[in-house]
């Protein structure tokens, strides 16, 4: 009779004495294995990451346009760099990510440790209404922020209606989309609805990290659950908080889809972002050397900032 | 009952804390669940139900999303369409009550495939080359193995914008642009970062003493590789799988760059489903939510491996 596990027996011992072929495969070293295996992801990375990172390098000293790409080319220096440290336009653009940035990553840390406060009771069906939590984070960002353009609408959209609905201004009255004040607003709010779960799970994370037998000590000792809250959950969950911040902050550092779609970069430059500005300068007026220059300076800022943050949150990691 | 809850244990979360906190958080998810259940049942309306105000939530379900979605109409005079031979379907009848023909498939099916080709070549290429590469820094002294890692890292953090204008240039260079294999390959160098980090989590799980045993029984390492610890890592590669393949999927920024036509993804294509004066909403809701389905179904499954990567496995449970 034949069984699986006999067969699965007999299919190692068939495998346990190499044919011929392998003797030769048994001849790599795990050393030359290793190289095998790593070489083709880095090969890949340098031709699509590296090698156009240096040639960017190489533009952004040049006045090289796209669509002129016969034109001579000319080398300015570093032109270009000084001219966008004191561009206005880039400067608005700066004020107006920094001011994305810190509302979406303020909102959702905030929304997102409460919600995970709560979750950690572990109220009955918590992992069902967890998972329906999770699903705004997981659709695509262009797609649905398309879709916000339609809830945003004045006269006819749901957004409108629900806030006159609750607060009695007539839906008419303000468009999200279409004014200077709340423009920035409609990204802030589409954003927070998308990537709270994010912060929610990694917090999640943090308060599960906690053991029990911490708080059973504090309760013998009488502490208070305000006092519990401040000198155990926080601070042992802030290594967590910080970690989806940083990488909160990174992917909004770059957002373009769902702004691209939803405002991109309008009314005026109020929502204009630095991708949307560069999007703008690299394939709309095609300046691909001033923008090249604009693209290496917003890689150091994050890459440097992310160190620095980094660096902050090794420290708070080793307390 | 309430004395062996209370015997339970001090730190237990009392039961009054429970339904607070339980209400509180459906209440939540049933809020941020609006804007779904909105594309969902704009999909299902007509024209005028999609735009009527105050917001229809009770409606006569109608195909009229899809069928624009699907199909490109054009306008007629009404002798002509008198004329028309009986209408051949839903469709076809739908469009002649609103003085219009059918004149032939909309792009949206091969806007669709190309997703779906793009989706699962990068996929399955960043899960091989992802796999391989973990499995060698888990396992051997590679030298700089920190910087290298830190390296596939790094790659993450440009702007796409920024990649995408020395991209651009390269592919018009080398004939990749506006193709498959150019989006398939700028998205496995996207995807494999995470796939190195997420898998090396895996792998560095799976206890090396299975490899050694199977070495000592006169495997070779490749052997042991794909009959040892290919099997154990199943459950990581597939997770691992999965999240490339809503990256590539949902991806954006890249396509509207760098498609226009035979290559371009679902995602630049949806939003510009216009009819006639302006979006066509119901057809793009039809759109939004086909395209949505499968990263629904995705997420319940993933849903125990979800932490793991959207942290690059820098966070495990």
């Amino acid at each position: 009779m034949r069984t699986p596990a006999l067969d699965s027996v007999a299919e190692r011992a068939a495998t346990a004495t190499p044919p011929v072929l392998a003797r030769h495969v048994r001849g790599l070293s795990d050393r030359m294995l290793a190289w095998i295996f790593i070489a083709p992801t880095i090969v890949l990375l340098l031709a699509i990451n590296i090698f156009p990172l240096l040639w960017t390098i190489h533009l952004s000293f040049t006045n090289y346009r796209a669509n002129r790409p016969n034109a001579p080319l000319v080398d300015v220096g570093i032109e270009h760099y000084v001219s966008i440290l004191n561009d206005p336009d880039i400067w608005t653009a700066m004020q107006a990510t920094a001011h994305f940035l810190f509302w979406t990553i303020a909102l959702q840390t905030l929304i997102g440790f409460a919600l995970a406060y709560l979750i950690d009771r572990k109220f009955r069906g918590h992992g069902f209404w967890t998972t329906v939590i999770l699903i705004p984070m997981m659709l695509s960002p262009a797609v649905v922020g398309n879709f916000w353009a339609f809830l945003y609408q004045p006269q006819i959209g749901l957004w409108n209606y629900a806030v006159s609905f609750l607060t009695g201004v007539p839906a008419s009255s303000f468009t999200m989309i279409g004014s200077v004040k709340l423009a920035p607003w409609s990204i802030i709010i589409v954003d927070t609805w998308m990537w709270t779960p994010y912060v929610m799970l990694i917090c999640l994370a943090g308060l599960r990290s906690i053991p029990d037998y911490i708080y059973e000590a504090a309760e013998v000792d009488r502490a208070s659950k305000w006092r519990q809250f401040w000198s155990i959950t926080l601070p042992m969950a802030l290594p967590f908080i910080m970690l989806a911040v940083l990488f909160r902050g990174i992917e909004n550092f770059k957002m373009f889809d769902m702004v691209n779609l939803l405002t991109s970069g309008g009314p005026g430059s109020t929502t204009e972002l630095a991708s949307i500005t560069l999007k703008r300068e690299a394939f709309e007026k095609w300046r691909t050397g001033y923008s090249s220059a604009f693209a290496i300076i917003l890689f150091v800022t994050v890459f440097g900032l992310a160190n620095i943050y980094v660096k902050a949150l090794n420290r708070v990691k080793s307390r | 009952m309430s004395g062996a809850a209370f015997a339970h244990s001090v730190v237990e979360p009392s039961r009054w804390s429970k339904r607070v906190a339980g209400t509180l958080v459906v209440a939540y998810a049933l809020l941020t669940m609006i804007p779904l259940v909105w594309i969902f049942a704009t999909a299902l309306k007509s024209g005028p139900d999609s735009i009527a105000y105050p917001p229809k939530w009770v409606f006569d379900p109608s195909s009229e999303g899809f069928c624009n979605l699907f199909n490109t109409r054009s306008r007629q005079s009404e002798d002509y369409i008198a004329k028309l031979p009986p209408s051949s379907g839903v469709c076809d009848s739908l469009a002649r009550r609103s003085n219009m023909v059918l004149v032939g498939p909309s792009n949206f099916q091969p806007r669709f495939i190309n997703s779906l080709i793009i989706a699962f070549g990068s996929t399955a290429l960043s899960v091989l080359l992802g796999v391989t590469a973990a499995y060698a820094f888990s396992r051997f002294k590679v030298p700089l193995k920190d910087d290298l890692l830190f390296f596939i890292l790094s790659t993450r953090m440009m702007p796409p914008i920024a990649v995408a204008i020395p991209i651009y240039l390269m592919y018009r260079e080398i004939g990749l642009s506006d193709t498959r294999l150019g989006m398939i390959l700028l998205y496995t160098a996207v995807n494999v970062s995470l796939a190195v980090w997420l898998l090396k989590g895996f792998i560095d799980e799976i206890p090396r003493e299975y490899e050694e045993a199977a070495l000592v029984d006169g495997y070779t390492r490749l052997q042991a590789f794909t009959k040892v610890v290919l099997p154990q890592a199943t459950t990581g590669i597939v997770a691992t799988a999965i999240f490339c393949l809503i990256f590539a999927w949902n991806e954006y920024a890249f396509a509207v760059l760098l498609t226009s036509g035979e290559a371009q993804t679902a995602p630049p294509f949806i939003p510009i489903i216009i009819g006639e004066g302006g979006q066509d909403w119901p057809a793009v809701a039809a759109g939004t939510t086909l395209f949505l389905l499968p990263i629904l179904v995705f997420t319940v499954l993933l849903r125990k491996h979800l932490l793991r990567g959207i942290t690059f496995g820098a966070v495990r449970k």
